[in-house]
């Protein structure tokens, strides 16, 4: 008897959680980006944008290949996210775009360690 | 989960095979798989037919001048704690004195990107590497901060990042724990430009410093090493830095 009833109520909490969002999990509130579209498909982006990083760095650092589209700065530019006073939130803010799904996965990232994590400055100034 | 779970490979790989097939099809755009074109990869390399490199005018140096000091540290965003023993210099100058005859001369000395670099051969980890082109720099990824290269260094020219850092300059990422030195503005470079303090001394009419290829001899600095005498600091430890000094030594 107990077990039906802890099955009833297990079934009516899912109820009510199916009928109030789709999905039981709690997904990231991942920011829009600026832009039409990013270098590769988000779908890809989501498995693998790391490894594009990995491999930009490398053809940076060692090769001084320095392509507009592929390079961090250029992923700054259109995920930054703006802040209250209307500027690029940093690393530090839990809403920057990045950390948005490093924190939800538990994943720490060593990038903004020595690079900016916010878009320079003067955007125009470097085009 | 839906959102997570496709998970296609990825189809790009290290820059080994980028290398071996760029050079088995030259120059040019590739398209080598749906979605994956390798650019003009030929073109944007450095190449080992260049060796860039400076030649620095000492009768043109101005004592107490700190042009070119200024304008690395503008440059690469390097800030000052008003902490003298662990602030990063990438360049600094240096005075020197005859004490027979009293003749002064003032020189700025930083990295001399050598040919035989002490720096890369005791680097445990590579991160400590010469480019193609010659320039001599720091991967700080793979940097893990044990500082042999700046004991190694016969110029002093590396700094250790002692304290956490913000707001870097985009072309000059720098962080706690690792080594940096200058890059000779690497960042220009590539993009066809002189690295900033060659500017800086140069607007200041001073025009003290040179910066050209050279293995070409075309170039003002190839011509100016071919004219001039010229020497390398300590050129007895056989280097070859890139950084080569005019009118320094005076009577010896």
């Amino acid at each position: 008897m107990i077990r039906l009833l802890v099955i009833a109520i297990v079934m009516f909490g899912a109820a009510v959680a199916a009928s109030a969002d789709e999905s039981r999990v709690p997904f990231p509130l991942v920011p829009k980006a600026k832009g039409e579209a990013c270098v590769r498909d988000t779908d890809f982006m989501r498995t693998n944008h790391m490894e594009l990083l990995l491999h930009q760095r490398d053809d940076t650092v060692h090769e001084g290949v320095r392509p507009e589209k592929t390079r961090l700065t250029a992923c700054l530019d259109c995920h930054a996210v703006k802040g209250a006073s209307g500027t690029p939130i940093t690393y530090k803010d839990p809403k920057h775009f990045c950390r948005t799904c490093h924190d939800y996965a538990a994943v720490s990232i060593d990038c903004f360690s020595c690079h900016n994590s916010v878009p320079e400055k003067s955007e125009a100034a470097r085009k | 989960m839906s959102n997570f779970e496709k998970a296609p490979t990825c189809e790009t790989g290290p820059v080994n095979r980028r290398r071996f097939l760029s050079g088995l099809i030259g120059a040019g755009t590739l398209a080598v798989a749906p979605g994956v074109t390798l650019y003009k990869y030929a073109e944007a390399a450095v190449s080992s037919k260049v060796r860039w490199g400076m030649l620095i005018d000492t009768s043109k140096c101005k004592s107490g001048c700190t042009k070119c000091i200024d304008a690395c540290a503008t440059e690469n965003g390097l800030t000052s704690k008003d902490r003298p023993r662990t602030d990063a210099q990438w360049i600094r100058k240096v005075d020197l004195r005859d004490s027979k005859t009293g003749r002064t001369q003032s020189l700025p000395v930083m990295c001399q990107h050598c040919a035989e670099p002490p720096c890369v051969d005791v680097c445990p980890t590579g991160a400590s590497f010469k480019r193609a082109d010659g320039i001599v720099l720091v991967d700080k990824h793979i940097c893990i901060g044990c500082r042999y290269c700046m004991m190694a260094c016969p110029y002093k020219a590396r700094s250790f990042v002692h304290e956490t850092l913000e707001d870097q300059k985009p072309h000059a990422p720098r962080g706690k724990g690792t080594v940096e030195s200058c890059t000779m503005c690497v960042h220009r470079v590539d993009a066809g430009g002189r690295p900033a303090c060659v500017e800086a001394c140069e607007a200041a009419e001073h025009g003290a410093m040179v910066f050209g290829d050279l293995n070409d001899p075309k170039s003002e600095i190839s011509k100016r090493l071919a004219s001039y005498p010229s020497m390398a600091i300590r050129a007895d430890l056989g280097l070859d830095p890139g950084v080569r000094y005019q009118g320094l030594g005076g009577g010896r």
